[in-house]
């Protein structure tokens, strides 16, 4: 928390003006363009990184005793450059959003504070500097998190979320302290060179806090319950960056302490990641399917998503375990790939999704619609994450869940019995995640966004200003990059593989080229040219349809079918939780909807219906089971604690001068 | 890849257009000559596509560009698909493009275009059916994407060529549990993809159970035209796609001679209509499921997959 504090005289510095009228135009545009120059710093050294030779800075005066120690390798730089290039179009469109948003002046300041701590996460070289990064990256996500915090909602998910993020913080904390007292170094080269020493008990302990710490922070079940409360109420630009950006982070330091630094774990260290991967992708799209919260549903699926990473991650690991390193590789490259796709299609899912709630003021999907004729240049960059998010071909994340599916099938099936058990069942995890997911997106792109609108606002959106939808086009145009020529990113995750000696480093990873092969297995598939052949498809069918149009009358445009009535009136359109109910009734078991249905009938006849209500909520099974009874634990037992806090100081200094001959008596 | 093979390739996705309004006719023929009607003939379906194409272009008020154009997307993907998988010879020169996960992507992708086109419409009929057809797409895809798997696992690719020359070479993998487990789970879930009993009733047009009609209910003239051709090329490029990965006999090499192409055509020819004249006898003795017994039916089918998989894992011996 100190960070934000001492930001705060920092105010005129940012070059905010002294009048109030100049600072409502100003800050946003200070504030987004200096996030986007951070942004684009962070993607030029990240990639120099990437490409060129490592870099080390000591700031020894910066903190007392053990000094800030930058170390900078591909691994750290290719998260540095996804944070980066996720800030350049966040901050481009914060200029926009801020000004019609009329933000405060504490959210334009910590914006880009925000971001510059998650730049120095990975490229923290010590455990010092990493805890002090990340505490950053989490103090100055909360107060952006509360920037709207006039309203309950985003109270309620402000505490969720500031006791999650420390105890997580708490775990990596007590973690990485193991760590570094048995590793005897601050610095992680030197716990590296010294993590053979260690004792099998500290590094399966290590691994569990961390996996436990990082998981919270990348929002894996059971810790995710922070991430669908957190990520909707923040601004949707913070949102972008939180989903798109900071989610990785706990990615990260699920790679750096546990398949870097500690890696190649034990059989089970693999299993691990690949249950909570599988589970937390499964009950991520799960929740997607049935949300009717536009950013809701962007935020489950960033679980998903995290989920299908972990996955990956978890049969790299296990993969590598069981001495099949080209195939682990495969799985290492899908999950990389992932990374970087899903920054792409998520960044412009919120940042479509902000578009939205800027011009209609509604997150709820049962209220919009109709948004195609209105927003048409929002509709096509929503409809383009959302395509990605699905998975299927032409979409950001086809490719990567393609490589991540071949490593899976092709694991050694002559291999343990445990890896033969795992991956079958994996990839009908995957399989499932991605079916769900389709209709999760067809959800989101059709019910928000075609038919007609539900409500009077969504009736009078108006497309957003300049700024966002440049914001908007360069993440589409990642997207898109992602979706036909991922060859693009090839260079890239050869040099981070390289970097990752433990993890099937040692064997070259999937060429990805025009068309992409796999290495040592049968495996081929070409984005750009299924794309180039699906667009002369499509043209050869439309040529088919013109068929017979010598015969034609004119074109005609008429009313749609009304069933004989007289109109249809947008309340007959189907919603989102319409749309979604045979999904919930067919997942009743796992989601547990409170649904409740009040028929009244007339008084004169039961065979009459006057009215019918129906109330539906879709609470979190998780957090209703796991975290509910946590809580009423903690407030039973403050209770307990309550009686002896009378309010009288006497006591209390009873209870001081008790305290002190306790400590006196044990230390003797 | 000599010309042969891409004119092989060609002539598969020929031949879907041209065969699949009379595979559709020829289903309804069965059916009706079972049932004891006279029926409309086989040309029938090709008479009705001439008769929409000839009508009049509707624009229903309100519709965007998402429905004008899912009937071209639906049946384009349709044709890619016919133009990858191994019909009439191996060596389609799109092989490498797309592998079986990738042909599944594009089925879906027509699945998700004709969807979206259903809410475009923002009638209760449209997003009626888009929401049980999503419904079904969703459960239906970890099913094929497992069948897959069990498929990939004895040619160790899950690119279509390997997995139609595994089987060609060792036919006595046909047999393993494994591949007799996913051929069952296959045929579910493609019944279902395809829209006919008893998860859909391709001839109703009640409100209550349509699914598929449900969702094009405001397409006419030349787009329903489109629209009913590439549900039939749909059905016919799976039953052909079923048929030779169970039963590959007969299909030409990846490099053909121009007897090869003409024996894999005839082959893949009667290979369709056995298996649909299959199909449309069986659906006269069963009737439509209910909406929701359909998802206890693929999940049958789902964990009828997983064992194939495992069966396969398990007891499949490594050709290599």
């Amino acid at each position: 928390m100190t960070t934000t504090i001492d930001a705060s005289p920092a105010v005129p510095a940012l070059g905010e003006g002294p009048r109030a009228a100049r600072r409502s135009i100003d800050g946003p545009v200070l504030s987004g363009g200096l996030t986007a120059i951070l942004g684009a710093i962070g993607l030029a050294l990240g990639l120099s990184v990437i490409f060129g030779e490592p870099r080390q800075l000591r700031i020894g005066w910066l903190l007392p005793l053990v000094g800030v120690r930058l170390d900078l390798d591909p691994l750290g730089g290719v998260f540095i450059a996804t944070t980066g290039a996720v800030a350049i179009a966040v901050g481009i469109y914060a200029v926009g959003y801020a000004n019609r948003e009329h933000w405060a002046r504490f959210p334009l300041i910590t914006l880009p504070l925000f971001v510059a701590g998650m730049l120095l996460v990975p490229a923290a070289g010590s455990v010092t500097t990493f805890l002090l990064a990340w505490e950053l990256m989490a103090a100055t996500s909360l107060i952006l998190v509360l920037s709207e915090h006039r309203r309950d909602a985003v109270r309620t998910a402000g505490v969720f979320y500031a006791i999650m993020t420390q105890l997580g913080f708490v775990a990596i904390l007590v973690a990485l302290v193991v760590l570094s007292a048995s590793g005897s170094g601050d610095a992680f080269t030197t716990i590296a060179a010294n993590a053979d020493s260690l004792t099998p008990g500290t590094r399966n302990a290590v691994f569990l806090l961390t996996v436990l710490g990082f998981g919270s922070k990348a929002g894996l079940l059971p810790l995710h319950a922070w991430l669908p409360k957190a990520h909707p109420e923040a601004p949707s630009p913070v949102s972008a960056l939180m989903s798109a950006a900071m989610v990785n982070v706990g990615i990260y330091g699920i790679i750096r302490i546990d398949l870097q630094l500690l890696g190649p774990g034990p059989h089970w260290w693999g299993l691990t990641l690949m249950i909570f991967g599988a589970v937390s992708a499964v009950f991520g799209v799960l929740q997607a399917s049935v949300s009717t919260d536009l950013k809701q549903l962007l935020a489950y699926s960033t679980t998903e998503n995290m989920g299908l990473i972990t996955l990956a991650l978890g049969a790299a690991s296990l993969l590598t375990s069981s001495s099949a390193p080209t195939v682990a590789a495969i799985a290492l490259t899908a999950a990389l790939l992932h990374l970087l796709s899903h920054a792409a299609f998520k960044t412009l899912g919120f940042l479509a999704a902000g578009s939205v709630l800027a011009a209609t003021g509604l997150r709820d999907l049962d209220k919009l619609g109709g948004l195609a004729r209105r927003m048409p240049v929002t509709t096509v960059m929503f409809g383009i994450a959302a395509l990605g998010a699905s998975g299927l071909p032409l979409g950001a994340g086809f490719v990567s869940e393609w490589l991540l599916l071949q490593s899976l099938i092709h694991a050694p099936h002559d291999s343990i019995t445990l890896v033969a058990l795992a991956m079958p069942l994996s990839v009908g995890a995957v399989a499932l995640t991605t079916g769900l997911g389709i209709a999760a997106m067809v959800k989101a792109f059709g019910v928000g966004f075609l038919a007609r609108p539900r409500s009077a606002a969504a009736e009078a959106a108006r497309e957003a200003p300049k700024s966002m939808l440049a914001g908007m086009t360069l993440a589409a145009a990642a997207c898109v990059v992602f979706a036909v020529a991922p060859a693009f990113f090839s260079p890239t995750l050869q040099r981070v593989l390289a970097v990752l000696p433990t993890v099937g480093g040692d064997s070259a990873g999937p060429k990805i080229d025009t068309i992409l092969r796999l290495p040592g297995v049968a495996g081929s598939i070409s984005p750009g040219l299924l794309a180039v052949a699906l667009i002369i498809a499509i043209l050869l069918a439309l040529a088919l349809a013109r068929w017979g149009r010598r015969h034609r009358p004119p074109l005609a445009v008429t009313p749609l079918w009304a069933c004989g009535a007289d109109s249809l009136s947008p309340r007959m359109q189907y919603t989102a939780t319409s749309f979604a109910e045979p999904l919930q009734r067919v997942f009743d078991d796992i989601l547990r909807p409170d649904t409740n249905v009040e028929v009244t009938h007339f008084a004169e006849s039961q065979y009459l219906v006057e009215r019918v209500t129906y109330r539906t909520l879709m609470a979190d099974p998780v957090e209703q089971r796991f975290y509910l009874p946590v809580v009423r634990a903690v407030t039973t037992w403050a209770q307990l604690v309550r009686r002896a806090h009378t309010g009288s100081v006497h006591l209390y200094l009873a209870y001081g001068a008790a305290g002190l001959l306790i400590v006196l008596l044990v230390a003797r | 890849m000599s010309a042969l093979a891409v004119a092989a390739a060609a002539l598969q996705v020929v031949g879907v257009l041209a065969g699949a309004p009379l595979v559709v006719g020829g289903m309804r023929q069965v059916r009706a000559r079972l049932e004891g009607r006279a029926g409309g003939g086989i040309g029938q379906p090709w008479r009705d596509l001439r008769k929409q194409l000839r009508k009049q272009q509707i624009t229903p008020r309100g519709t965007t560009v998402v429905f004008a154009l899912a009937p071209a997307v639906v049946a384009g993907s349709t044709l890619l698909i016919a133009a990858i998988v191994p019909l009439i010879a191996l060596g389609s020169p799109l092989d490498s493009v797309a592998d079986l996960f990738g042909v599944v992507g594009l089925l879906f992708l027509g699945t998700v275009a004709l969807t979206l086109a259903g809410i475009d419409t923002g009638t209760a009929f449209g997003g009626m059916g888009s929401s049980r057809e999503i419904t079904i797409a969703a459960l239906v895809e970890p099913t094929i994407l497992l069948a897959v798997f069990a498929l990939s696992v004895p040619g160790e690719s899950a690119n279509l060529a390997a997995i139609v020359s595994a089987t060609a070479n060792n036919p006595e993998q046909l047999v393993s549990p494994g591949s007799l487990l996913a051929f069952v789970a296959l045929a579910i879930v493609i019944i279902a993809e395809t829209g006919r009993l008893p998860v859909d009733n391709p001839s109703t047009h009640l409100e209550l159970t349509m699914i598929h009609e449900a969702m094009v209910l405001e397409y006419a003239g030349p787009k329903l035209a489109l629209v009913e051709w590439a549900s039939g090329m749909r059905l016919t490029v799976l039953l052909a796609l079923v048929a030779n990965l169970f039963m590959p006999w007969g299909i030409a090499g990846a490099d053909p001679s121009l007897l090869a192409v003409l024996v894999g055509l005839v082959a893949i020819t009667v290979k369709v209509v056995v298996l649909a004249g299959l199909l449309a006898a069986g659906e006269v003795f069963i009737a439509k499921l209910r909406l929701f017994r359909v998802p206890e039916l693929l999940a049958g089918s789902f964990l009828l997959a997983l064992l194939a998989v495992t069966a396969s894992y398990f007891l499949g011996t490594p050709t290599s």
